[in-house]
């Protein structure tokens, strides 16, 4: 029997995620083909910031090398060339920057997304940079050799890590941010400064509410300063953008596949042409796009299951947890934890062991947590706040977790109620 | 301790009349002191209860008051006492001797009480000198006096093992006097044909052996026993031989209680007992020879307090059931020397060694023998009365010794406010703070007991040696002789020129037999005997019975079954009684009856027993014993806080519903004081209401309203160090080992923030890492601060006191034995609950051994165990003073209800 051809733009995790569902679903059904930008096998992002710190090693990072590509029959085109320049819907093939084509029968669109770089003045000179990709670590990590200071721009996720890299490699790092707090979008103001008390323990700077007004250069046309609203400069040898991600969705634009702030696709995975499915970064779904691994990952079984022709699956966007890749720091971050009026709010604060959780509830139901310091239920309450669990009977014992909570039920509860009786 | 630095030393319990001997083991350099009871002692034979177990926890030096203090400036004694006697002095010339007064207590040991006695009636020439026990035992003083000529003790303590029926009335003896308790269960249990009958409005724990329990109204016991004399006489179970040649007024008695207590029906309905219970009751004792009817303050404490003793009096005399082996009546005294109180005259109305005011030729003889250079010739004021004159400026100065009225005195809110105003006030105590301290321009620091030296009288006539096991603590210095250094300052060299207490000693003795004879003076309390004690036979003193003379040189078992009595024809008097009803009644705007009491660990003012940290497991806090039906009718919930309010005064204390208490009647312990907590004095509430004779005042019998105190929040901090007034409703602090515990409760909700939590405890902790949690809109707060690893607090607070809401204390406060948490321990600790692995044993029940509630359920139920003396054997829970027995049983019960069949 033929089998059908199916071609994966994008070599990451979402989309070799959604190979590896489909190679256990429906093994003999596609002939496979992926095109990456980079010329690896399939990397861990995530696992970035370790490699950048010195605590792993690129191979450890490692996913899918390529041998497991031959193993499974699949071609794999890596590396700069074989970036997808068009998508030729009407023939069903892809067309890569030298030429190299692929025809489909099903095409997946995984090409993720791409750094935001603010147009400040400067912001094309040497040593400014992104950090995405193993390219862009291996720069930081060439800088660090021989360069001495290191400006982050973003206190989120990536600048954060990014940070911690380049001062684990010696480099005399700052940390510029636009708000007050760090990680604005996951944590609530206790935690940020947590976290912030914790980054200057390890020797990082932090200039907050900073307005970068430009870069400066040297005679050589590199890098050399940073410069403040207020006047002030920051000396700058390599200048790390970290500021966010926007969805990589030129290419299925420029093919007519239908997009807004992403590919627009529906509870299958499919796109507006029905033989284009997209996953991860890259996409919209009920107006909301990504950026964590668990959602992306959801995406690909989801997909992978309609692909394979089983077609029951459907996705739903379900809260996302954030974890920071930093040694040392245990943070998680779920759902909503500002609240609003309606809320309830549960706190736990121990600044001298580190540790600080917020729960938010409303209705007695979790919708949200952050937990700094210990983390250990994070997974737990993510767990009550997608099972929309009634809680008011532990809320007593709920920043306690899970073990506390089996406790509570089991031995208090009952006594209680015998005293009322 | 090492047994190079150990002596055993003799000596007497500091608590309750029971008196028991003690054995000491005596560290000095450590002072540290290992407590057992004295196998010879006839009190006690080696039993000794929770509290004087405990005694050794009592003895630190932190809490007492180490130096003189004028204001609030320490000084040294010379100008102390210079202040003292030159203020008194001054005050006297220009006021009169009736412008002072002392006041003093049950507490101080005889030698301190007879030369304060002296020193008012004999030189300062007022008896405006009275004393707590005014407030405990005064009824019985009187009551005997009016029956007996004087104030004797007819029977012994042997007579409640004797005995074959024992009637305990106004007594929770298994509390308040527990090894007398622990002699009749033993006896009862050896003796088949032994009866108890406990007569109490509560159920309370001496119930456990009784046979029958008879919960009469507060305030009936007059008609109660009228109605005994009645049957009595009805069923010719009289002894009239005894009644012909040995007392008077008999009929004028007979006819009065058949006027009183003629009917049954209308006894039982006075009494709000069935008839079937008194006709049981009256049969028992009309058939039983061997009666012996023990009484305590649910019988003295009331305004017919002399009347109830009498008619109690009345029925023995007239089945000629006095002094007799295992029958009489048996007054059980509170303090350790009130009766040595009542030998030395320490009563305002009372002279000296028996000697009264009102008996021709006493006055001049005790004079004569002081060699007095102002002899007081009438009364001087009561208790209640005296707080009432320093209200009122006519007494400009006060001395009080070793006792805290401000707490104990009926209406102590007017108590505070007289002292407030009194010119000058001179507390002396043992300890530093006290509610009645707070009030003093001069505080002068006694020595406590384990440093103080002299002989107490128990309530069976026992003279014992107490002694000292450590020297004084700072500049402590014994009653007497403080006593006496004014006296010389005061002019009188001569009179108080005492170098040792057995001078002393012996002056007492010398005045006891003092023209004590037929032809002179016939008085009962002669212990001549001592009046030449060498001070090696002082030292060596053994226990006896007074009287201790001539003709009874080992002293004397029982008075009266010879009928020779000491009034002026040897004649007991019976006393024509009626029953009359408390001085205050319920009415539609203060419907319920109050009484207070004792509780089993605690002792008085709480100055030291609550050192004891096992003692305030208990009970530690003060609450208020409601009956179901009432809790219903009032919303009050258990474990809730209830707002206790009278005509005089308000409280505040922890609601405990129980079946114990009849509806209409509640009970609040009387030992809390401001020191412990905030709002919980329960002398407040109480009216002032005296006996009419003995001046005793009504404690068990106050109208007051009850309502649930709305709090908007409860709690409880655990602290290493003690926490300063948050200025909150309810703050009640316990001492326990290694910390202290505060149970809170507040009406306002800005408390219930971690700001004010961090200003108020900052005061004390101004340097930790805090740790909290906090769950504004539930109202759930809960806070820890850590010096180190070491946790120095931890708070918890929410808007209900469930359990759901408000963790257990006890795990929390087992961390405090820890010198360092585990950082796992402390991230939990806010749960409340354990850690894995640590183990919880529940509410304390025996205090003694500190065994715990579920240590003993697991006990039961892993041993198959069916009695309390297999639960002794197995974890040791209530073989020491038993006093927990009780509640063993109530665990075995209930746990024999809920095994399956």
């Amino acid at each position: 029997m033929t089998r059908e051809k199916l071609v994966v733009i994008g070599n990451g995790m979402a989309g070799m995620k959604a190979v590896e569902e489909l190679l256990s679903a429906c093994p003999e059904r596609y002939e496979i083909t992926v095109f990456g930008a980079e010329p690896y096998g399939n990397y861990n992002r995530i696992m970035l910031s370790p490699v950048l710190c010195g605590e792993k090693t690129i191979d450890e990072i490692m996913i899918n090398d390529r041998q497991w590509y031959q193993d499974n029959d699949i071609v794999l085109h890596a590396g700069p060339d074989k970036q997808i320049t068009e998508i030729d819907r009407r023939r069903r093939k892809v067309i890569s920057r030298d030429g190299t084509e692929a025809r489909y029968d099903k095409l997946l669109v995984a090409t993720g997304s791409k750094p935001f770089i603010i147009p400040l003045p400067g912001h094309q000179l040497d040593g400014v940079i992104a950090f995405r990709d193993i390219f862009d670590v291996n720069t930081m990590l060439s800088y660090a050799v021989t360069r001495r200071h290191a400006v982050v721009l973003g206190g989120g996720l990536l600048g954060l890590e990014a940070a911690n890299g380049l001062k684990q490699q010696g480099m005399e790092v700052t940390v510029v941010h636009n708000c007050s707090t760090l990680l604005n979008r996951q944590l609530d103001a206790n935690a940020a400064e947590l976290l912030r008390a914790e980054f200057e323990a390890r020797g990082i700077g932090f200039m907050m509410e900073a307005d970068t007004k430009e870069l400066i250069a040297d005679d050589s046309g590199h890098v050399a300063a940073v410069k403040f609203g207020d006047g002030t400069e920051l000396p700058c040898d390599l200048f790390v953008m970290a500021v966010g991600v926007k969805p990589n969705f030129d290419l299925a634009k420029s093919a007519g596949i239908h997009c807004e702030r992403g590919i627009v696709v529906n509870d299958t995975l499919q796109t507006f042409d029905p033989s284009i499915y997209a996953v991860g970064e890259c996409v919209q779904h009920r107006g909301m796009t990504f950026g964590m691994v668990a959602p992306v990952f959801e995406q690909a079984k989801v997909c992978a299951n309609h692909l394979s022709g089983h077609g029951v699956a459907e996705y739903k966007t379900l809260p996302n947890a954030t974890k920071l890749k930093v040694t040392g720091i245990n943070l998680f971050s779920v759902g909503d934890f500002n609240g609003d009026s309606d809320c309830d709010v549960l706190e736990f604060h121990d600044p001298e062991l580190n540790v600080y959780k917020r729960l938010v509830l409303r209705a007695d139901r979790v919708i949200g947590a952050v937990l700094y310091g210990d983390t250990l239920d994070g997974s737990w309450y993510q767990t009550l706040m997608e099972s929309e669990q009634d809680v008011s009977a532990i809320r007593s014992v709920l920043l306690f977790g899970q073990r506390y909570a089996d406790k509570f039920v089991e031995d208090v509860i009952p006594a209680a109620l015998q005293e009322v009786a | 301790m090492s047994q190079s630095s150990c002596k055993t030393i003799k000596t007497t319990c500091a608590y309750c009349g029971v008196g028991c001997g003690i054995e000491a083991s005596v560290n000095e350099t450590e002072r540290q002191v290992l407590i057992n009871g004295d196998d010879n002692h006839p009190a006690n034979f080696g039993r000794l209860c929770s509290k004087g177990s405990s005694l050794g926890e009592t003895i630190d030096v932190s809490s007492r008051l180490l130096t003189p203090y004028i204001g609030q400036q320490a000084t040294d004694w010379n100008t102390a006492l210079d202040a003292v006697a030159s203020t008194f002095s001054q005050i006297i010339a220009e006021h009169g001797p009736d412008s002072v007064a002392i006041y003093g207590s049950g507490q101080l040991l005889t030698e301190d009480y007879y030369v304060a006695n002296k020193l008012m009636k004999g030189f300062i020439g007022s008896a405006n000198i009275d004393t707590n026990s005014r407030l405990c035992m005064s009824s019985a003083v009187s009551g005997h006096k009016r029956a007996f000529g004087t104030d004797t003790v007819p029977n012994c303590y042997d007579d409640l093992e004797l005995a074959d029926l024992v009637v305990i009335t106004g007594s929770n003896m298994a509390w308040c006097h527990p090894i007398s308790y622990q002699r009749i269960r033993a006896a009862k249990a050896k003796n088949p044909n032994m009866r108890v009958v406990v007569i109490d409005p509560r159920r309370t724990a001496t119930c456990d052996i009784a046979d029958l329990h008879l919960p009469l109204a507060g305030g009936s016991d007059v008609v109660l026993f009228n109605g005994l004399l009645n049957h009595l006489v009805n069923g010719q179970y009289l002894q009239q031989e005894y009644i012909d040649n040995h007392t008077q007024g008999f009929a004028e008695a007979v006819a009065a209680a058949q006027q009183d207590a003629g009917d049954l029906a209308e006894v039982a309905l006075r009494t709000r007992l069935s008839e079937r219970d008194l006709v049981t009751f009256y049969n028992w004792f009309a058939e039983t020879d061997k009666v012996v009817t023990a009484y305590s303050q649910g019988v003295k404490q009331s305004s017919s307090g002399v009347d109830k003793v009498n008619s109690i009096l009345n029925c023995h005399l007239a089945t000629g059931r006095i002094g007799k082996p295992g029958a009489g009546p048996l007054s059980m005294t509170g303090q350790p020397n009130a009766m040595g109180g009542r030998e030395v005259g320490g009563l305002a109305t009372t002279l000296a060694a028996h000697m009264e005011f009102n008996i021709d030729g006493d006055t001049d003889r005790v004079a004569r023998f002081w060699n007095a250079a102002n002899m007081a010739t009438k009364p001087g004021l009561p208790a209640v009365e005296l707080f009432e004159a320093i209200a009122a400026g006519k007494i400009k100065a006060v001395w009080i010794m070793a006792t805290n009225p401000v707490v104990s005195l009926p209406n102590a809110d007017q108590v505070k406010a007289a002292l407030q105003q009194c010119p000058f006030v001179v507390v002396s105590d043992c300890v530093a703070n006290t509610d009645t301290l707070e009030l003093a321009h001069i505080k002068l620091p006694a020595q406590g007991w384990s440093e103080k030296d002299g002989i107490v009288t128990n309530s069976e006539r026992r003279l014992s040696h107490q002694r000292a096991l450590l020297p004084p603590a700072g500049e402590a210095k014994p009653d007497w002789w403080i006593i006496s250094q004014v006296g010389q300052r005061l002019g009188f060299k001569d009179a108080f020129n005492y170098q040792h207490q057995v001078e002393i000693f012996r002056e007492h003795a010398a005045l006891s037999g003092f023209e004590n004879s037929s032809e002179q003076r016939l008085r009962d309390f002669d212990i001549s005997a001592f009046a030449n004690i060498s001070q090696q036979q002082y030292e060596d003193f053994e226990p006896i019975q007074w009287p201790v003379n001539q003709q009874y040189p080992n002293g004397k078992e029982r008075f009266f079954a010879d009928g020779q009595f000491y009034t002026p024809n040897r004649k007991a008097n019976f006393i024509a009684l009626t029953g009359r009803a408390p001085g205050n009644l319920p009415d539609q705007e203060y419907p319920l009856v109050l009484n207070t009491g004792r509780l089993r660990d605690q002792w008085h003012t709480m100055t030291r027993s609550a050192l004891a940290p096992r003692l305030n497991q208990h009970r530690p806090e003060p609450f208020v014993e409601v009956n179901p039906q009432d809790a219903a009718k009032y919303g009050l919930k258990d474990g809730h806080i209830a707002h206790l309010q009278s005509r005089w005064g308000q409280m505040y204390a922890r609601v405990n519903v129980s079946e114990s208490q009849v509806a209409g009647d509640v009970f609040v312990p009387m030992h809390w004081t401001e020191q412990y907590a905030s709002k919980g004095r329960m002398g407040a509430v109480v009216n002032p209401v005296v006996d009419p004779v003995s001046g005793q005042p009504e404690s068990k019998h106050t109208p007051i309203r009850i309502a649930p105190y709305q709090a908007e929040w409860h709690g409880f901090v655990l602290s290493r160090q003690p926490l300063p007034d948050a200025g909150i409703d309810y703050q009640v602090k316990v001492n326990c080992q290694g910390y202290l515990r505060y149970e809170l409760a507040g009406y306002d909700q800005s408390s219930l923030s971690i700001d004010w939590v961090k200003q108020w405890l900052s005061q004390v902790y101004p340097a930790l890492s805090w740790q909290y949690l906090d769950d504004a809109k539930l109202g759930l707060l809960r806070v820890a601060g850590y010096q180190g690893n070491s946790l120095m607090f931890v708070l918890c607070i929410a808007t209900t006191p469930d359990i759901r809401m408000l963790p257990e204390r006890n795990f929390l406060s087992s961390l405090f034995a820890k010198s360092q948490l585990q950082p796992d321990e402390r991230l939990a600790l806010l749960s409340g609950l354990p850690t894995a692995g640590a183990e919880d044993t529940g509410a304390q029940v025996c205090a003694c051994f500190n065994v715990g509630e579920k240590t003993i359920r697991k006990a039961i139920r892993e041993n198959g165990l069916t009695s309390y003396q297999e639960v002794g054997k197995c974890c040791k829970a209530g073989t020491n003073c038993g006093s927990c027995v009780p509640e063993i049983k109530t665990i075995l019960a209930s746990m024999v209800e809920t095994q399956p069949a």
